[in-house]
């Protein structure tokens, strides 16, 4: 608590964490680059600058608030100070702003504008890096980026991952991923929250509204679209609408008028998972295992699990995800009933999120070589191609969804914001545990924004023990507390973007990310409020299905179309290392992982052994040795391969063994 | 030499532990880890950063960042001599460059790459090595030579060619 005088004005402040803070709350913009209230302090892009009576010139963002400053924003000399700086990072930018999909979101575009910057007094840098589109969700252009850091602390503070980091020095610098590789062979999750926090063009997400358009026009293609329910809340904040107000008749007006044949909900689909992944959660619950039981629908945090927590696979439900479930329906069922075949089929996603680009190429996922779901847009593609058909979106009459899959209730909604899949799974159990429908407000407690919330829920006699966090560095911390015994619970849902689906990196690029995110999940809310249904089992079209297509929930069918299993993944493409080579042409090739999970349960002493057996078998000359890293399958580490077998758990007593399966493989007499 | 290979191998993996052992599982321990690798190798292949990254629960991407900041570090394979001519204000005025040219024109250096095709000379230049007086130096695997001229280092280079594989760190 305290007052400081800003421009003048005396200000009173209480909790902020720095004068920047201050300043902003008292309506003034202070200009930020690398400033963001949820990342740590980085302190770079000195466009924070005020003067301090007494001290001089501060950075905002760096100076706690203290009794009695005197602030000024404004002055000849701090002008001069933000111009130049400005300056200096366009002259090192690749200023191509007509073709740049951040034109109009780009805050270095805007902060020039607002300055005033008519020229550069520097040269343009020389050297042109190559544009990283390896990705499926992003395309990185390095010549845009200006060493904010961003994204950097985005993926390390709030991902918990560290994908990209700064690397080389001086006038090299680069943000890159490990070894300079592309994103498309590193560990990324695909969230695109470094995307969606970059001030400019140099990391955005992948267009791909002409595959789209393609298939529109194309006139032997049925093309099937899902719009999943995160979207409704926020493509209109690219036409001028409020954040969080609702528009779902206006985006299928327009998805017709540009002559797409059918337009879903995915929020039906989520329906369907909360059927589905009620009966699996239950079931678990019955026989105790395999707990906790994690929520699987989000892409990003399955490719996490994937890498980072082998051990806990068979905890991800089984349930494919909403997109995933549709896209299946959609292909091989309700193809049938239109009297198509599947490939004259084209399913889009239009998703909040861009590691659903990702999911949808999953190998999982795809029949004979084509994919049940084709392409997938973010909300921000979808808009552009709005803009592209000329529409005045706010001006659509709305009108309604297809049926059958165009009905949804409440519960399938609030699946677009953290806590929606638990208290929408919540309410379908308690009806299935107490055979009655809850209160409204019964699960009100998983709600909120904390990056992590754990509740206790009775429903009869059982108490079920919920974590619900979104972040995945929030997720590394809770499973780090689960593996060591410290916290135990039942059900653990797992959103990557801050907020859920609303904060997915897909969305329009928001300027105040928290306020935004919170109008969005309200929206969500009080569309559950203002539906007729909130239970997903009342929705009467997810009974249809399952009466024509599934049976019941948990079936062989359902098993077949809806469900699906996840392997371990490895990090990062990379070669394995060298041991020792023997030159001959017929040699074995044995292989030890030594990567972090078999490395962790003593790979390296396994590998000792087995060089010195190795030689004392006189094996030496047919053997190519080598330390893979991440043979991908690290529940069952210590991983070997010996030619084409795949050997699990091996210890250095099973060294012999190995010896022989090697001699097999040479056929040599075994001994 | 099979066997050398892999123990080498497995040595810098044991000399890695050991550090991590001593050490902890610390950010800090990370440059003395890649210390232990750039003396063994005299560069830092990827593999054993990847496991480097590992080892000490770091991202790959940090790993990469710290090795590529330091000039002591070198992310790529040098050759069996690493000839560096230092360019410090002393040598500079005393005619460093011309050596320089004179020594990758000799080894056939070509298009601004530092280490030869078959792997023999790496060439770099250096700022001070510390011995000005002798400018200008060139050290040749770390042994020091004096008031070297273009014509100088022609004898020098044709001296190790001939000692053979004597000089292998
Ligand atoms: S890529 Fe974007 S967020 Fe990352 S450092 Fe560059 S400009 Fe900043
Ligand atoms: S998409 Fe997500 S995981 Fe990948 S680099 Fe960006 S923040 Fe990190
Ligand atoms: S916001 Fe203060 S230096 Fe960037």
């Amino acid at each position: 608590m305290g007052i400081m005088t800003i421009n003048g004005q005396r200000t009173t402040f209480s909790d902020e964490n720095n004068v920047l803070e201050v300043i902003r709350n008292a309506g003034i913009d202070l200009p930020t680059f690398c400033y963001h209230s949820e990342l740590s302090v980085y302190g770079a892009c000195r466009m924070c600058m005020v003067e301090v009576e007494g001290w001089g010139t501060v950075a905002a963002c760096h100076t706690p608030p203290e009794d009695g400053l005197v602030i000024r924003t404004n002055s000849a000399e701090l002008r001069h100070v933000r111009k130049v700086s400005l300056e200096l990072l366009l002259a090192n930018h690749e200023r191509e702003c007509t073709t740049c999909s951040r034109s109009g979101s780009c805050k270095l575009q805007d902060l020039a504008q607002r300055f005033g910057i008519e020229h550069i007094r520097f040269g343009q840098r020389d050297r042109k890096s190559p544009i990283d589109a390896s990705s499926p969700s992003l395309v990185r252009d390095p010549n845009k980026c200006i060493l904010c850091g961003d994204c950097v602390r985005m993926c390390e503070e709030v991902q918990g991952i560290g994908v990209l980091d700064f690397a080389h020095r001086g006038s090299q610098i680069t943000v890159s991923p490990a070894f300079g590789k592309d994103l498309g062979d590193v560990e990324c999750v695909n969230c695109g929250q470094c995307a969606a926090i970059c001030p400019t063009g140099a990391l955005t997400v992948k267009s791909q509204t002409e595959r789209a358009w393609r298939a529109i026009h194309d006139p032997d293609t049925t093309v099937v679209v899902q719009i999943a329910p995160a979207v409704r809340v926020s493509i209109g904040e690219e036409f001028n609408l409020a954040s969080g107000q609702s528009v779902t008749g206006q985006i299928a007006a327009a998805l017709r008028i540009m002559g797409v044949d059918y337009v879903f909900d995915t929020s039906f689909t989520a329906d369907l998972t909360v059927l589905e992944e009620t009966h699996e959660l239950l079931g678990r619950l019955q026989n105790q295992e395999p707990l906790p039981h994690f929520t699987s629908c989000c892409p990003a945090w399955v490719k996490f699990v994937e890498q980072y927590y082998p051990e806990f696979l068979d905890n991800l439900s089984t349930c494919r995800s909403p997109q995933q479930m549709f896209g299946s329906l959609a292909k091989h069922r309700y193809s049938q009933d239109l009297g198509i075949s599947a490939d004259n089929m084209y399913v889009i996603s239009v998703m909040p999120c861009t590691a659903k680009k990702f999911e949808a190429q999953r190998d999982e996922f795809q029949q004979s070589s084509r994919a049940d779901v084709d392409l997938v847009l973010t909300t921000q593609e979808l808009a552009r191609m709005i803009r592209e058909e000329g529409l005045a979106f706010e001006h659509l009459e709305p009108t309604s969804m297809d049926m059958p899959f165009g009905f949804a209730t409440g519960a399938g909604v609030i699946f677009g914001v953290t806590g929606g899949v638990s208290e929408a799974v919540l309410r379908h159990a308690h009806e299935e545990i107490t055979g009655r429908q809850p209160q409204p407000k019964a699960f009100e407690a998983v709600r909120g924004n904390d990056g992590t919330r754990r509740v206790d829920l009775k429903i009869g006699e059982q108490t079920l023990r919920l974590a619900v966090v979104n972040g995945l560095a929030q997720a590394t911390e809770l499973l780090e507390r689960i593996k060591s015994g410290e916290e135990s619970i039942d059900v653990l849902e797992v959103m990557a973007c801050p907020g859920g689906c609303i904060g997915g990196a897909g969305q329009p690029i928001a300027n105040n990310r928290q306020q935004t995110q919170e109008r969005r999940s309200n929206g969500l809310y009080r569309e559950d409020k203002t539906l007729q249904l909130h239970q997903s089992k009342q929705n009467p079209m997810v009974r249809d299905v399952y009466q024509r297509w599934l049976g019941e929930p948990g079936s062989a069918k359902s098993h077949a179309l809806l469900h699906t299993h996840y392997g371990s993944r490895r990090r990062i493409q990379g070669e394995s290392m060298d041991i020792a080579s023997s030159k001959k042409p017929a040699a074995v090739e044995v292989q030890v992982c030594v990567g972090t999970s078999c490395y962790l349960k003593g790979s390296l002493k396994l590998l000792r052994t087995l060089t010195d057996q190795v030689e004392a078998a006189d094996l030496t000359e047919n053997v190519k040795l080598r330390g893979a890293f991440c043979c991908q399958q690290c529940a069952s580490g210590p991983m070997v391969i010996v030619g084409d077998d795949v050997v699990s758990g091996v210890t250095p007593g099973h060294v012999p063994d190995l010896l022989q399966r090697i001699r097999e493989q040479l056929e040599l007499p075994v001994s | 030499m099979l066997q050398t290979t892999a123990n080498r191998q497995l040595d810098i993996l044991q000399r890695l532990d050991n550090l991590v052992q001593r050490y902890g599982k610390h950010s800090s321990t990370l440059i003395p880890m890649l210390q232990e690798i750039q003396n063994a190798y005299r560069y830092l292949p990827e593999d054993l950063l990847t496991h480097v990254a590992t080892a000490l629960d770091l991202s790959p991407a940090t790993v990469y960042g710290v090795a590529t900041f330091y000039a002591q570090f070198s992310l790529e394979p040098k050759g069996k001599y690493v000839i560096q001519v230092c360019d410090g204000t002393a040598c500079h005025v005393r005619g460093s460059m011309p050596v320089y040219e004179a020594i990758c024109k000799k080894v056939r250096l070509v298009d601004g790459k530092a280490t030869t095709e078959d792997g023999m000379f790496t060439v770099e230049t250096v700022s001070c090595v510390g011995a000005c007086a002798a400018a200008p130096v060139v050290t040749i695997n770390g042994e020091v030579y004096g008031k070297v001229t273009p014509d100088a280092i022609h004898v020098i280079l044709d001296t190790l060619e001939s000692r053979g594989d004597t000089a292998d760190a």
